[in-house]
């Protein structure tokens, strides 16, 4: 027993991200936008999930990105690359599927403990609230931080992402977010 | 929908382009979760193309339109999970029975019951063959990937026409809301499959008649050719008969029309099949664990394949049989307590050890289960 499973590797062409959060935080329309800014820019396939309650706002929710430049046969993910945690439950719940060495993303807003000290936390719904201009922008802030950190997404074809899907009147807000996300990483990755 | 290359594309909304594209000009439904997204693509869509969408006030008015719909000439489908699914039986049999081509797509979720509204299960496998009561052959197809969704939805409407019979979509919670980057069929890349006509007389018109294939010629209501249309057992003619003379070839049409050329229902995928000593069984999105498990367990040089199945009914006997041959041992994995293994079990030689791993708890299987089951059976 064990000798199979032993030897089985995690293939690395996938890069698996985790979204989550609470219900009404804009995870799984995160992770559409995020697919889509690498649908329209590249080549890579991408394939996006999602798990959430019979709520419409409140309780746990989730969304798995898996992109790979290959074929993705499981679409959900099997072992996290990055994920970002927006409250303190989706981090306990979570943190055991990220890989070794895996980027975490926490929203120090809402979170107070952490299970490691290496994470990148950024309050995201603080920054919308009071720097962006609205509470529901915290999810494009995470998004743009994803991006910069991570690097899978350039900020052109994200930005362009965001504004496709970005309700008429919003789209001030929005780009505001993202430049919010991008300038608050990049600070974090120099510190 | 101008974007046809590299579009973010839903399961549910993946139905709606495969049925638009084979020429879906009626709907009619009631949404349930986890099908809703399939009526509201509908919604939006059908209107653009001249097509009419109807909310109805339940999932029993729902089919009931649908049935009617066909019948005047509309190609036709309706969306639901379960407890929908449950309720639009009885009109299921009567499309059966009256031979109405149309498309139901089953979103399965956990039941029985209302169960598990957002939690993904392939438990009404056995009711895609079974549901309404009667004697009767059921077409059942299951998609796996956003991709094939489409190609499996425009697959269904083809052989409801070709067939003239109800055919069910068993899709499932994982598919349906999970998206890809996909490419859209283009224009004519896929062939339709349309319902023959009458090219008689409406006075020489057997609406019911047997012919070589057994599969009659369906004109529109309104064009002319006047029938009944009973679920009442019926002769040639579609008048209710008692006579066992009658009753038999009408019973045996409805199974030999689509027995007798099962091989055009059969569809089937293998992968790394041609040394397989152990097989994955599979179907639905648990394929796509199964596919990834053969993938990895190759990489760890052991030889195990997977035979997908698009098309559940028929159950493709022959094909199961001929390529799980070579193989000792056989996996079956559901998200059910147990429901296509029988199948397998009833067309397999007793030599072949058959193994099962389901999942009922409203989670996918992964592939790190089946290959923990894998190790298991070694």
């Amino acid at each position: 027993m064990g000798a199979l499973l032993d030897k089985i590797e995690i293939p690395s062409d996938r890069f698996e991200l985790r979204l989550s959060g609470s219900g009404g935080q804009g995870m799984i329309l995160a992770s559409v936008i995020l697919s889509e800014a690498i649908g329209a820019s590249d080549q890579r396939n991408v394939t996006q999930t999602q798990s959430y309650g019979p709520e419409a706002r409140g309780g746990a929710s989730k969304s798995d990105v898996v992109i790979s430049p290959n074929e993705i046969y499981y679409p959900k993910a099997m072992q996290l690359d990055m994920l970002l945690a927006m409250t303190q439950e989706s981090l306990d719940s979570y943190f055991p599927n990220l890989k070794e060495g895996g980027t975490l993303v926490v929203d120090t807003t809402l979170v107070t403990e952490f299970p490691t000290d290496n994470y990148y936390g950024l309050p995201f719904t603080q920054l919308a609230r009071e720097d962006a201009g609205h509470i529901m922008v915290a999810n494009v802030i995470a998004l743009a931080a994803i991006a910069q950190l991570t690097g899978i997404v350039s900020r052109e074809a994200l930005t362009n992402a965001v504004l496709k899907r970005a309700p008429r009147g919003t789209e001030e807000k929005n780009k505001k977010a993202i430049d919010i996300g991008f300038t608050e990483a990049a600070k974090l990755k120099k510190g | 929908m101008a974007d046809r290359k590299r579009v973010l594309v839903m399961g549910n909304h993946a139905v709606v382009e495969g049925a638009i594209y084979a020429g879906l000009n009626f709907y009619a439904g009631y949404p349930i979760t986890p099908s809703t997204e399939v009526a509201e693509g509908c919604a939006r869509e059908l209107p653009k193309i001249g097509g009419r969408f109807i909310q109805m006030e339940d999932e029993i008015g729902s089919i009931a339109a649908v049935v009617g719909s066909s019948v005047a000439g509309a190609k036709s489908m309706t969306a639901t999970s379960g407890p929908g699914y449950s309720l639009m039986l009885e009109n299921i049999g009567y499309a059966y029975m009256t031979e109405v081509p149309l498309v139901v797509c089953n979103v399965q979720r956990g039941g029985p019951s209302t169960g598990l509204p957002t939690k993904v299960s392939q438990a009404d496998t056995m009711q895609a063959k079974w549901g309404p009561h009667g004697d009767y052959t059921a077409i059942a197809v299951a998609p796996s990937t956003i991709e094939d969704t489409v190609t499996e939805t425009i697959r269904a409407f083809n052989l409801a026409e070709r067939f003239r019979t109800p055919v069910t979509i068993l899709l499932d919670e994982v598919i349906a809301h999970s998206r890809a980057i996909i490419n859209l069929p283009e224009p004519g890349e896929i062939d339709i499959y349309n319902r023959v006509k009458p090219t008689c007389s409406p006075e020489e018109f057997i609406p019911f008649e047997m012919t070589e294939n057994l599969v009659s010629a369906m004109p529109a209501y309104g064009e002319g050719y006047r029938y009944v249309v009973t679920g009442l057992t019926h002769d040639p003619m579609g008048f209710t008969t008692n006579k066992p003379s009658e009753i038999f070839p009408k019973l045996d049409k409805l199974r030999n029309k689509i027995m007798n050329y099962r091989e055009e229902t059969v569809k089937i995928r293998t992968e790394q099949m041609e040394d397989a000593e152990i097989a994955f069984v599979a179907y639905g999105s648990v394929s796509r664990a199964a596919l990834q498990a053969v993938d990895l367990a190759r990489k760890a040089g052991v030889k195990v394949g997977m035979v997908q199945l698009y098309t559940i009914w028929p159950f493709p006997e022959k094909q199961v049989k001929e390529l799980c041959a070579n193989c000792r041992k056989v996996i079956v994995g559901e998200l059910n307590m147990g429901q296509i293994v029988h199948e397998v079990r009833r067309v397999l030689p007793g030599d072949i050890e058959i193994h099962t791993l389901q999942r009922y708890d409203g989670e996918i299987l992964t592939p790190l289960q089946l290959l923990e089951k894998l190790e298991e059976v070694l």
